[in-house]
């Protein structure tokens, strides 16, 4: 048990590590997905355009959504934005602080999928073989345009009869390729100044303010955490007591209707709570199907479950007239 | 117990971590469960339409039904949308979403389902092959083929074993250009769900937060009120079947001594617990007849307050017990079939 409050309040404190995690998590997912997709190039004029940018840039956005939708901050940050001001003032600066940490981590998957595409290069060179100048590849320098612009749009599939063993094709292959791969890494290089730089001078600007924002916005996720774990404890008592409320009322209209001497309760009798026959207990359930307990714990003693006029019992003979339960006497 | 209900708070509190590993696993599910799918497309111009829509469209549905099945809360949502009204109110908003996130966590493995068909595409390749814009693609005029001898060839486009169209039309090319189709499809379907999704949390919280976070918590109350409900007739029937055996083999050894006029033998008070518990059956017969009678005539389900101190109803009446009525003293005998009419 201490184990569990252990890793429950390491939860707790370290949302930024979950939030890591799932980061991490989605980065990897993108790196599988796009090697489990099988890139088939239409090679045709005006689809491979489409197709390869396509596949360059949807599902990153894809990936994008779903990084925000898998992060709880956005919710926490979305609830402090859209919140009435009420006693506690909002600060915008928290609410940047939170937004610009989403933003980041949301990227980080996407990013991945762009560079693994340009890497691997398929996609532009598909999206941009019909785009090569002709006149710089020795095998289609002398076809007209169409011609051109046809087995240039055809250089993507390795397989096609025309292309197979084309020296051209793999000529104009390579020349994408490079591209692609010098792109690919360029970009890497960038993003990963970028991050470099951010790291180390933000403690230059403003640190003080840096470490308000962020123990703030550290603050709400938690209180936010903590208020629902209270209501799930709350709810929990709350059942609690309105289910032995329930077993309570029913012990006192059955002792009520049968004279029972209160006796000392022993041992396991104490937890039948009075209910020691199958009717009884069968008039119990029924009894929480059609007719459940108000939801109010506070009145303990004036409930009347049945919800009718309780006549206050006088005798044996003259006890069941007004109650809704026949009566059977063995006389 | 303890542990399990600091379990239960961590998955209650941390709702949002389970069901995502929820939805995560059911995802994984529906990916493997189509690769180990056996995908056989017919190559028949009619059939193919109906294979390839039918593997795209029927298990889908299948598995939104299996969704709602293995949710443990459909039955609590049932129960609360049907019950009497009684003393407590129904509040519609909290049916309203309890029924809405059942949907949402049916609705992952269906839509992975479809976007990883549609972006495999065999389906498609298979259910609209003998669509194919053959003027454009290939060479529509030539051997000036009939309608339907096109269709035929065509509908054999994703069985290239048996493919005899290779000069109305390349196989490659018209895979190729279905497959591109196809994840095009794919990829938008993708971008549709989780542009929905997305839409749908970030909504909430800026228009309904007071109302959501209410039905959450009487969401979650319902949940917990039942389980806790489940646990207290548990207990209970634990307790009711105790003491009824336990009177059971006190009446038993009662009955034996006062018809066998042995006197009742006390267990020496220095043999322990052990010889107390054997509530004076101690021998081979004994047990047997014990043994015999509880099959042959189960007690009553009526336990008696005060059966350990009355030793005088039962003398000679212990074979088969039929009117449990008859037994206990007069003025309880009412309260007994008081409720017998419910």
């Amino acid at each position: 048990m201490d184990r569990f409050r252990m890793i429950f309040q390491y939860f707790q404190s370290n949302s930024e590590s979950v939030m890591n995690g799932i980061c991490g998590l989605l980065a990897l997912a993108s790196v599988k997905i796009y090697t489990c997709l099988d890139f088939s190039c239409p090679c045709l004029p005006h689809y491979n355009m489409a197709y390869g940018l396509g596949i360059m840039f949807v599902p990153p956005i894809a990936l994008f959504l779903c990084g925000l939708i898998l992060n709880r901050q956005s919710l926490v940050m979305l609830e402090e934005w859209r919140r009435p001001q009420g006693h506690r003032r909002k600060d915008l600066a928290v609410i940047r602080y939170m937004c610009c940490s989403i933003m980041q981590r949301a990227m980080v998957a996407p990013a991945v999928w762009i560079v693994v595409t340009l890497l691997d290069g398929k996609c532009l060179i598909c999206a941009f073989s019909g785009s090569v100048d002709p006149k710089k590849f020795v095998g289609f320098a002398n076809a007209t345009l169409a011609q051109a612009q046809e087995m240039l749009s055809r250089v993507p599939c390795k397989e096609d009869e025309l292309m197979r063993n084309s020296t051209s094709r793999r000529a104009v292959s390579r020349y994408l390729r490079c591209w692609s791969q010098a792109l690919g890494w360029s970009i890497l290089l960038i993003l990963i100044i970028a991050v470099f730089l951010a790291r180390w001078l933000a403690p230059c600007f403003n640190q003080a303010a840096l470490l308000q924002t962020r123990h703030w916005s550290n603050y709400i996720d938690i209180e936010q955490k903590i208020f629902e774990e209270t209501c799930c404890e709350h709810s929990r008592l709350f059942a609690h007591q309105c289910i032995l409320h329930f077993f309570e009322s029913m012990r006192k209209e059955i002792r009520q209707h049968s004279f029972d001497l209160p006796r000392e309760k022993e041992g396991e009798e104490d937890l039948l709570q009075g209910i020691t026959d199958r009717d009884q207990v069968n008039k119990l359930l029924k009894m929480w199907y059609y007719e459940k307990p108000p939801l109010d714990v506070s009145q303990v003693t004036h409930r009347h479950p049945l919800g009718q006029e309780r006549s206050p019992p006088p005798c044996a003979g003259s006890c069941g007239a007004r109650s809704k339960f026949t009566q059977h006497t063995h006389m | 117990m303890d542990k399990f209900r600091m379990v239960f708070q961590f998955l209650q509190s941390n709702q949002e971590s389970f069901m995502s590993g929820i939805c995560g696993i059911m995802a994984l599910a529906s990916a493997q469960l189509y690769s180990a799918f056996d995908f056989n497309c017919p190559c028949l111009p009619r059939y193919n339409l109906a294979y390839g829509l039918g593997v795209l469209l029927v298990p889908p549905l299948i598995l939104f039904l299996l969704g709602f099945v293995l949710n443990n809360n459909v039955s609590m949502l049932a129960e609360e949308w049907r019950r009497p009204q009684g003393q407590r109110q129904k509040d519609a908003a909290v049916l309203r979403y309890m029924f809405c996130s059942m949907v949402q966590r049916a609705m992952i493995a269906p839509a992975v389902w479809v976007s990883v068909t549609l972006l495999d595409g065999k389906c498609i390749t298979c259910a609209f092959c003998t669509s194919l814009p053959v003027e454009a693609l290939g060479n529509a005029s030539h051997r000036g083929l009939p309608q339907g001898e096109v269709k035929r060839v065509l509908a054999r486009i994703p069985c290239k074993e048996i493919y005899d169209g290779q000069e109305l039309i390349a196989n490659e090319v018209a895979v190729r250009y279905l497959r591109c189709i196809s994840q095009a499809l794919g990829w938008c379907f993708v971008l549709l769900m989780t542009t929905l999704a997305f839409l749908v949390r970030s909504l909430r919280p800026c228009f309904t937060q007071a109302v959501f976070l209410k039905s959450r918590y009487w969401s979650h109350y319902i949940d917990i009120e039942r389980k806790l409900f489940d646990e207290t007739c548990a207990e209970h029937a634990k307790s009711f079947a105790k003491v009824c055996i336990q009177q059971f083999f006190q009446g038993m050894s009662k009955d034996l001594t006062a018809t066998h006029c042995h006197p009742p033998r006390k267990a020496p008070t220095d043999a322990g617990e052990a010889s107390e518990k054997l509530l004076g059956i101690t021998d081979w017969d004994t047990m047997n007849i014990a043994l015999k009678s509880w099959h042959r005539c189960k007690p009553p389900l009526h336990l008696h307050p005060d059966a350990p101190h009355s030793s005088n109803g039962w003398a000679g009446e212990w074979q088969p017990h039929t009117q449990p009525h008859t037994q206990p003293p007069a003025p309880r005998r009412e309260a007994v079939v008081y409720y017998s009419g419910v």
